[in-house]
């Protein structure tokens, strides 16, 4: 596109702080055939920024697939998407990032970031049951670090806890790539029945436009087109926003009520550029276009302008579409609540976003061109880094003298060790869902008044996505299904979160091209729809992207409640057995990165085989013929069995087996699709002709018992074991030096 | 037979003990609103836990100060049972309902987990059925559980048979690890001077069900019921 020599430009100064291009400024030009007001500007900018117009993700997002006979709602149609569960059911569920304001102010980005993701689930009219938050940072040995994870813990536990909405899982993972931008991921999961699906449309021109919840402030403008360039230090001062959690309970609660009146044609919330995104969005979902006067909004700041009021993110504020004449009814609602509402405006005919302050016109936009962001897509080219970080000789990996040691170390590490330090802070009771509480694979919640539960975790792993996109992407989404799979749970559907450095880097667009080709894979291989999804680029600081790093929000449904299974050794003389029999290789291994300080090799996964030992562990699990079930990812089979073994309280006495030659390879490798089983003596040769027949190898290793851990050359007492696994995490959120 | 669980803004244990009582004990039970002016009618009331208010200002501080607080106080002198849960017990305390207070944590941490509570008096209603010394395995989560009070309180406390439960370990032994909040005496909940007004920081209503990991806050539910219906 040219644009006219003489066309006046803003300088680079006002572009950049709405985040435009001098492109896109000409094409919002053309498209309007005019220059746009300073409001306009601001309003054109926050929804083509990537963080609500996904510009550079969108062409790539259509890959995944989105459609199934459980998807009630698919991505992109509404706040978040819908599964059947049956019964007449639904999950509605959604992960979305607050990476940048948590890297300035770790405890409100956090905290503010859950609030977020609330509001996309209650939206929908659903009552959130589950929250759970998965987090990246820096190594634990940097102050900075942990201050940050402490920091975002933190926020997590505060607004989680307040608001009374069970946090029952999630991951913690650290690695350097992430010191200068961590990530934090928060996902919420919300129980509706179908009918009472809620669509934040603005239709019926005429209907009332509802404003609720916190006044309207200066903070958080700019929120989103800051989160859509590099350097979150630089680019977020001043612009975070800060959370009230008692107030969201009120909104959750009052909107909730205010349903149930009938008086409510749509319910929307406010995120990321606040009125901005809400008002048009719900316009675009009407067909309709909205008229707003920003003079009756609210304000908590004095002189604020019409800019301010459309792009600030103050929190906890709902946008309600009443049905006209029934706002009076629906107002009252809010008021019992004790809370603060303003009819602020109201559907319109016409295509429009008209903005007025008090009578004099403040911007008029049509709102088919700010959701539809110009979109860019770039070549796909293999980045020369694969070939170097892919080499991996093995024999060049010196194997440790001590292998009983070398566990202590694993388990103690970071990525590995307890998380009870974590989740105890956290409420996850609250709620009486939790039948499946966290440290299992995945949690477990009941749906009351039906025989029914849920299963629920995030996973990726993204040193696997960083060695292979491609792999990575969809040994993401096939670990996610396996630990719902442990549970007895069946994979329904997943929501992700894309954390990724500047897709302007052609070795960033590369990785995220081919994860999100991993991840289309293994959907499909594994029947689980994509329903929801958020994409956060621009994870930079300084010059380091961090790695690709996408996050699965997995949903199973157990049928029956009750024939779920722990990942804890039950009773003395059970046998323990490896489902799966995919080769041991040391690839991309927690065991490589902590114990040799290297990050390398190419991980692979075989869909079909993931397929079809998750379908039998399911159905050993359904038949009643297992004691425990426990993932082998992170640590291999030694971590597995160790954490079996805590769980349940005994030791166990087990042959490695020799599939490799090296004992280390065989005990630390992370080959996927393989689960850790126990079963009793009698159900043994059951579970042995079901794997059989199901063609899935199942290997016996030995019996359960006793108070050490003996796996092959590892031989160490349970209690040292458990112990250095149990205050690992806690010892470096601390900064205290490790004693093991 | 009916009971109240009252409603404050920000209440959010609300609804689980609604559940414990009404789903698995099937006791009549209504959800009343923090504005309700009168009690009357109801047999056993039940403050639940949350974050009253926000818990902005010290915890329970506004909440005692909520209308339905004259009934519940009526109530109480009537000799009806009333259990404050948690945040319930912080409300009853700023109300001075029940004597003392509470401090944050020791470990300045919320805290969510299971912990055992010894019981030390059957006097109250909500414990009339249990064994004294009787240990109970049951769910904490709360951020300010460390109950303090003076000297003298303390002594009118352990004269009156005024502590209802103790933190102690799974066999009833006091020990330093077993307090989870750094409670004075391992102090897990108290009653008024008569015994009808109770708190207590587990939650029993997270603990009436076997799929929910120990059912163990039943005896809670039944002593009540039996005291009620006797």
């Amino acid at each position: 596109m040219t644009a006219p020599a003489d066309r006046a430009v803003p300088d680079d100064a006002a572009l950049r702080e709405v985040a435009l291009t001098r492109d896109e400024y000409h094409q919002a030009f053309d498209l309007l055939d005019r220059a746009p007001n300073a409001v306009e500007l601001g309003i054109i900018g926050g929804m083509w920024s990537e963080h609500c117009g996904y510009k550079h993700s969108r062409p790539l997002l259509r890959r995944f697939p989105g459609t199934g006979p459980q998807v009630l709602i698919g991505p992109g149609e509404e706040n978040a998407g819908a599964v059947d569960i049956g019964d007449g059911l639904a999950i509605v569920m959604k992960v979305e990032s607050h990476n940048h304001p948590s890297a300035v102010e770790p405890f409100q980005g956090a905290a503010t970031g859950v609030g977020g993701i609330l509001r996309d689930i209650f939206t929908m009219g659903a009552r959130p049951i589950a929250i759970l938050d998965s987090l990246r940072f820096g190594s634990l040995d940097d102050a900075r670090s942990r201050f940050l994870a402490n920091g975002v813990v933190g926020g997590i536990a505060w607004y989680g806890n307040c608001i009374g909405v069970p946090t029952v899982g999630g991951e913690i993972q650290v690695a350097p790539c992430y010191a200068g931008n961590p990530l934090v991921n928060a996902m919420c999961a919300g129980l509706i029945r179908h009918e009472d699906l809620t669509s934040a449309a603005a239709s019926g021109p005429g209907n009332p436009l509802i404003l609720v919840g916190t006044d309207t402030g200066r903070d958080g403008i700019h929120g989103a087109t800051f989160a859509s360039v590099e350097d979150p230090e630089a680019s977020h001062r001043g612009v975070v926003q800060v959370g009230n959690p008692f107030m969201e309970k009120l909104l959750l609660e009052a909107c909730l009520e205010a349903l149930t009146t009938g008086g409510v044609a749509g319910l929307q919330d406010l995120g990321a550029t606040g009125l901005t995104s809400a008002t048009i969005e719900a316009a675009e979902r009407g067909g309709c276009g909205v008229t707003i006067d920003v003079a009756r909004v609210s304000q908590r700041a004095d002189r604020m302008t019409p800019y301010e009021i459309m792009l600030s993110e103050s929190q906890e504020r709902m946008l309600v579409v009443a049905h006209a004449g029934r706002e009076d009814e629906v107002r009252a609602v809010f008021t019992k609540w004790g809370l603060h509402s303003d009819v602020i405006g109201h559907v319109a005919d016409g295509q429009d976003v008209h903005v007025t302050e008090g009578s004099v016109d403040v911007a008029r936009l049509p709102v088919s061109m700010l959701v539809d962001a110009p979109t860019y897509e770039f070549p796909v080219e293999r980045p020369a880094y694969l070939d170097d970080v892919q080499q991996l000789n093995v024999e060049d990996v010196p194997e440790p003298a001590n292998l009983s040691e070398t566990l202590l170390t694993m388990v103690a590490s970071p990525n590995i060790a307890s998380r009870r330090g974590v989740y105890r802070q956290y409420d996850h009771m609250v709620g009486t869902h939790t039948i499946g509480p966290p440290g299992g694979d995945a949690a477990v919640l009941r749906i009351k008044g039906t025989d029914r539960a849920i299963a629920l975790c995030t996973d990726g792993n993204a040193r696997h996505c960083y060695l292979d996109p491609f792999h990575g992407g969809a040994m993401a989404v096939a670990e996610a299904a396996r630990n719902v799979s442990c549970t007895g749970a069946m994979p329904l559907a997943i929501t992700n979160c894309l954390n990724f450095g500047s897709p302007e880097d052609p070795a960033v667009y590369y990785q995220l091209s081919r994860v999100i080709d991993g991840m289309t894979a293994a959907c499909e291989a594994l029947g689980t729809p994509v329903v929801s999804g958020n994409v956060s680029l621009y994870n930079e600081s300084g010059d380091q992207a961090i790695w690709p790093t996408p996050v699965v929000g997995m949903l199973g449904l157990l049928e029956q409640a009750n024939a779920t299974c722990g990942i804890g050794f039950g009773a003395e003389g059970d046998i323990v057995g490896l489902l799966g029999d995919t080769p041991p290789e040391l690839d991309g291994s927690e065991y490589l990165a902590v114990v040799h300080g290297q990050v390398a090799g190419a991980p692979t996964i075989d869909l079909e085989a993931e397929l079809a030992v998750q379908t039998v562990l399911r159905d050993l699990i359904q038949a009643g013929l297992l004691a425990s079930a426990h993932d082998c990812s992170d640590g291999g089979l030694a971590v597995a069995v160790a954490e079996s073994a805590f769980a349940g309280g005994i030791g166990v006495d087990l042959e490695a087996g020799s599939p490799h030659e090296r004992d280390d390879v065989t005990l630390f490798g992370e080959a996927p699709s393989r689960i850790v089983i126990s079963a009793t003596a009698e159900a043994w040769p059951d579970v042995e002709h079901l794997a059989a027949a199901a063609g899935v190898s199942v290997r016996e290793l030995g019996r359960v018992g006793g108070d050490r851990l003996r796996l092959g050359r590892i031989d160490v007492a349970l209690d040292e074991a458990h112990r250095a696994w149990d205050q690992g995490l806690d010892t470096a959120l601390a900064g205290r030096q490790s004693n093991g | 037979m009916r009971a109240a669980v009252i409603v404050f803004p920000g209440s959010n244990c609300d609804t689980d003990t609604h559940h414990a009582l009404a789903e698995v004990m099937g006791v009549p039970t209504d959800l009343v609103w923090h504005a309700t002016p009168s009690l009357d009618g109801y047999d056993l009331v039940v403050l639940p836990g949350g974050f009253s208010y926000g818990d902005y200002l010290r915890t329970g501080a506004m909440a005692a100060q909520a209308r339905v607080m004259r009934a519940v106080r009526e109530a109480a002198d009537r000799g009806v049972p009333v259990l404050g849960i948690c945040n319930g017990f912080q409300i009853l305390l700023e109300a001075g309902l029940l004597p003392g207070a509470m401090l944050p944590n020791a470990c300045v941490e919320f805290r969510c987990e299971w912990v055992h509570v010894r019981v030390e008096t059957g006097r109250t209603p909500f414990t009339a059925s249990a064994d004294v010394g009787q240990v109970l395995r049951m769910p904490i989560a709360h951020g300010e559980g460390n109950y303090v009070a003076d000297r003298a309180t303390l002594d009118e406390l352990h004269d009156n048979d005024q502590v209802v439960w103790r933190y102690t370990d799974a066999d009833g032994r006091r020990t330093a690890g077993a307090n989870p909040n750094g409670s004075v005496g391992d102090i897990a909940g108290v009653c008024n001077a008569r015994g009808n007004v109770v708190g207590l920081m587990p939650h029993p209503e997270r603990c009436s069900e076997t799929a929910l990991g120990g059912a163990d806050g039943r005896m809670v539910w039944e002593s009540v019921l039996a005291r009620v219906a006797a």
